[in-house]
Formats: C-alpha cells, sequence, structure tokens
C-alpha cells in the first residue's frame, strides 16, 4: 500500500494552512477594520476561488508564479527551483483553496469583538496595532481555530488547481486527491478506497470539530 | 487655584449626522462636571469627541493650552495619546484577561512589566478588589467589576476622567460608596472629569458643576449648589 500521496496531501494542506493563516488574517483585519479605497475589490478577489473554476485559477497562477513570471524567476534565482509543478506549487495551489474559508470566517469572528472593548483598549493607551494583537485577536482565537480547520480541510483535498500548477508528478506532486483519481483510471479501485476512506473521515471530522466550536462560540453570547 | 498644575479641559464641538447635530461649548475644570441630558442629548458622543473616537465636524477641545483637536489648523492627537480614563457604561472591562491584567494594560510601557504587574496590584488593593487580581471579569459581581474598571482608569494616571453612567447597574449602598472613592481620588489627582449620569444622587454627591444638554446644545451651567438649579427639577425636565 502506498501512503506517500497521502502523506504529501497532510504535509501540503499543513503549510497551506499555515500560509493561508498568515495572508487569510492579515486581509481579514483590514477588510474588518478599516475603510479604504478597493476594499470591496480586495474582498472579492480573495473569494473569487470559491466559485472560480480551477482552470481559470490554475491559469493565472502560471501566469503569475510561472519560470517566466517575474515572481517565478526571482523565487528560481534564489532557491534553484521553480514554484510550479514542485511541492512548492502543490502548496500554492492548495493555499488559494484554503484562503477564502480563511478570509471570510476570521473576519465574521474578528467583527463580532465588542468595538467598545477596542475603544477601551485604545483610550487605555494602545496603538490600533497593539489593541488588534491583545483585544481583538485573543477574542475571536474559536472564530480563528474553526477557520482554520476548515482551510486544512479543504487544502487537503485540492484537485483542480494543484494538477494545473504541480501537475501529476509521482512521488512529487501527486497528493492524495490526484492519486485517487490515476488509481480509479487505472481500475484499481481498492487503492483508491483507503485514500478516500481517510480524507472522508479527516473532512467529517474537522467539520464536526467546526461546528462544535462555533456552537460554543453563539452560546457564549 | 493655579491653572498651570490643575489644567482646564475646553471643549468646543459641532457635529452634524443626518438626523442630529451636536453644537456644544463648555469648559471642565478639575473636579467633576456633571453632564446632564436626556438620551440622544449627544451626551455620548461629547465624551466620544473629548476621548478622539469620534471627530467633530469642526471646534476645538484643548487641555490645558494643549490641543488635541483643531479642525481649522488639521491638528488631531490621536486616542491613545491622550491619556483620556474612559469608564464606559458596559466598563469594557478585557474578559480574556485577569483583573491584574486589565489594570495593568493601561499603564504606560515605559514601566518595566513587574513594576507595571505591581502597580496594578497595588491598585486593585487600593479599590478593595486585591483579591481578584488573578480573576477574570465573568466571576466578578457588579460592585466588583466596577471597582476594577476605575482601578483600571486611575491606574493609567490619566490626564482626563470621562465617566459615562458607568454607576446606573448598582444599588444605592454600592453606589454611594464608590461615589466618595471615586471623589476622594479626584480630590487628590485634580483632573477634569465628566460624568454622563440621568441620577441627581450621583450628581450631588460627585460633582461640582453641571451642564445641561438638550438636543444637541447646552442650555444651561451652573455651580452644584447654585440655589437656583434644582437637579431633581433637571432630572424631570430630561426624561
Amino acid at each position: 500500500m502506498n501512503l506517500g500521496p497521502l502523506i504529501l496531501s497532510f504535509e501540503v494542506a499543513t503549510l497551506a494552512t499555515l500560509l493561508a493563516a498568515v495572508i487569510g488574517i492579515g486581509v481579514a483585519a483590514l477588510l474588518a477594520n478599516y475603510r479604504f479605497f478597493g476594499r470591496d475589490l480586495l474582498d472579492v478577489i480573495f473569494t473569487a476561488p470559491m466559485v472560480m473554476p480551477p482552470t481559470v485559477l490554475g491559469y493565472y497562477v502560471l501566469v503569475l508564479l510561472g519560470r517566466r513570471s517575474v515572481i517565478g524567476h526571482a523565487f528560481e534565482a534564489l532557491t534553484g527551483s521553480s514554484i510550479v509543478f514542485t511541492f512548492v506549487g502543490a502548496v500554492v495551489a492548495a493555499t488559494i483553496g484554503a484562503l477564502p474559508l480563511v478570509v471570510k470566517s476570521v473576519r465574521a469572528a474578528l467583527e463580532q469583538t465588542d468595538p467598545t472593548l477596542i475603544l477601551a483598549a485604545r483610550t487605555l493607551g494602545a496603538t490600533r496595532l497593539r489593541a488588534f494583537f491583545s483585544v481583538q485577536l485573543p477574542l475571536a482565537t474559536r472564530g480563528i481555530a474553526a477557520a482554520l480547520m476548515l482551510a486544512f480541510a479543504r487544502a487537503v483535498g485540492d484537485f483542480g488547481v494543484t494538477l494545473m500548477v504541480a501537475g501529476d508528478i509521482p512521488g512529487k506532486t501527486r497528493t492524495a486527491s490526484l492519486a485517487i483519481y490515476n488509481a480509479i483510471q487505472a481500475q484499481r479501485e481498492q487503492e483508491a478506497m483507503l485514500m478516500v476512506v481517510v480524507l472522508t473521515t479527516v473532512c467529517l471530522a474537522l467539520l464536526y470539530a467546526v461546528g462544535k466550536l462555533t456552537a460554543r462560540r453563539t452560546e457564549d453570547r | 487655584m493655579s491653572t498651570t498644575t490643575e489644567p482646564k479641559l475646553a471643549v468646543r464641538i459641532v457635529l452634524a449626522t443626518r438626523s442630529f447635530k451636536l453644537d456644544v461649548a463648555f469648559e471642565v475644570p478639575p473636579g467633576v462636571t456633571v453632564l446632564f441630558g436626556p438620551s440622544g442629548s449627544g451626551k455620548s458622543r461629547t465624551l466620544g469627541c473629548i476621548a478622539g473616537i469620534v471627530r467633530p465636524d469642526s471646534g476645538i477641545i484643548t487641555l490645558g493650552g494643549d490641543p488635541w483637536f483643531d479642525a481649522a489648523r488639521g491638528r488631531e492627537l490621536p486616542i491613545h495619546k491622550r491619556r483620556v480614563a474612559y469608564v464606559f457604561q458596559s466598563l469594557a472591562l478585557f474578559p480574556h484577561m485577569s483583573a491584574e491584567d486589565n489594570v495593568a494594560y493601561g499603564i504606560a510601557r515605559t514601566m518595566p512589566a513587574a513594576d507595571r504587574r505591581a502597580h496594578a496590584h497595588d491598585m486593585l488593593g487600593k479599590m478593595r478588589v486585591g483579591h481578584l487580581a488573578a480573576r477574570k471579569p465573568h466571576s466578578f459581581s457588579g460592585g466588583e467589576a466596577q471597582r476594577v474598571a476605575l482601578a483600571r482608569a486611575f491606574a493609567m494616571k490619566p490626564r482626563v476622567l470621562l465617566l459615562d453612567e458607568p454607576f446606573s447597574a448598582l444599588d444605592a449602598g454600592v453606589k454611594r460608596e464608590l461615589l466618595v472613592e471615586v471623589g476622594e481620588w479626584l480630590g487628590r489627582e485634580k483632573i477634569p472629569a465628566i460624568l454622563v449620569t440621568h441620577h441627581a444622587e450621583e450628581a450631588s454627591v460627585l460633582g461640582q458643576h453641571v451642564v445641561l444638554l438638550e438636543k444637541g446644545r447646552v442650555v444651561r451651567e451652573a455651580a452644584i449648589d447654585d440655589p437656583t438649579l434644582s437637579l431633581p427639577k433637571i432630572r424631570a425636565a430630561t426624561k
């Protein structure tokens, strides 16, 4: 039994969740706390991966991060390896799927913080940044934890963007979702079954945990 | 009384929203000025402007000549630099922090962390809630939460104290005790304070001056012991 694709999927999803957390919490904080020109556009851009075809998203990533792009070129000069069709590409692909979930859920969690508490922090001498890190963010921990679980569940099963951006290279970028597709195509249903069961269990368990977390949050209010 | 050591807060604010216009000017000497008025008369918005939470359309706010806000010159001191202790009606204690951390939060960060904690602990003790230091706000009674909120306000060494109906939920005995303590503290610190209240008793125990607001305007200013000022009448008029 080849566990490689499953292990790869979990590695990719873990890194993608971390990346989505850093970017997503930052963007959510901007959207929740600031009024600025282009705010709605930013919101739309970070929601788009939820509804756009994976091939379209993949195309954009190839254009932006491909070997001939500025970023892709710089990355390759620095690390000696390209972003696309590598492990890094798989992480980027999974991050794109996870980001909208992080931005949406974290923003909602941040917006639920009692604004008086943030104002109280400011009157007590806190800068906006300190008030955010010491009051608003800790009070949203539960919502953020739920958001990251959703993000992980989404990242662990990405298919379309991963295929476009990272390809389907056995041992390198063939994650569990891609391996399931290959196994079914080759009529190795037994092999597909294990991965299907594992991915299903992980996703259901995470969704259950998210439900518990958010239900308790509502009861607290 | 010298005005250099005991700065006066001077407020002139114009702020218009679609449904309401606030246009007030008054001075707050050291001691307690009571802001009286019915709901929607602009009391909280006035406090918000002084604290820097709300930006007036025009006007000037100064503390002893130090400009906090000056629309004409485009000056605005940010909230966190004003050192205004704002005791909100909801108290706004941070629910995820212990009483001690709540109080230490507002103490200048130039002080070493250990000293901040010690100072916070000391202030909780002075407010007779030292035993709550390690506990979080959800376990406090109304009076206890009130004392912690006041300890937090006092510990930050404010230049102005704003009390937005913080005593309204307390029973009469506890309220009187706290009012006396606030009065004593202000007597020592000699800073301008504004108390927003509907209650004549709070006003007469703590207040020295009264500013009566109605529909966003100052309709009367008087000393609390002015024989022509009848607080119960004001109270009735504001209901």
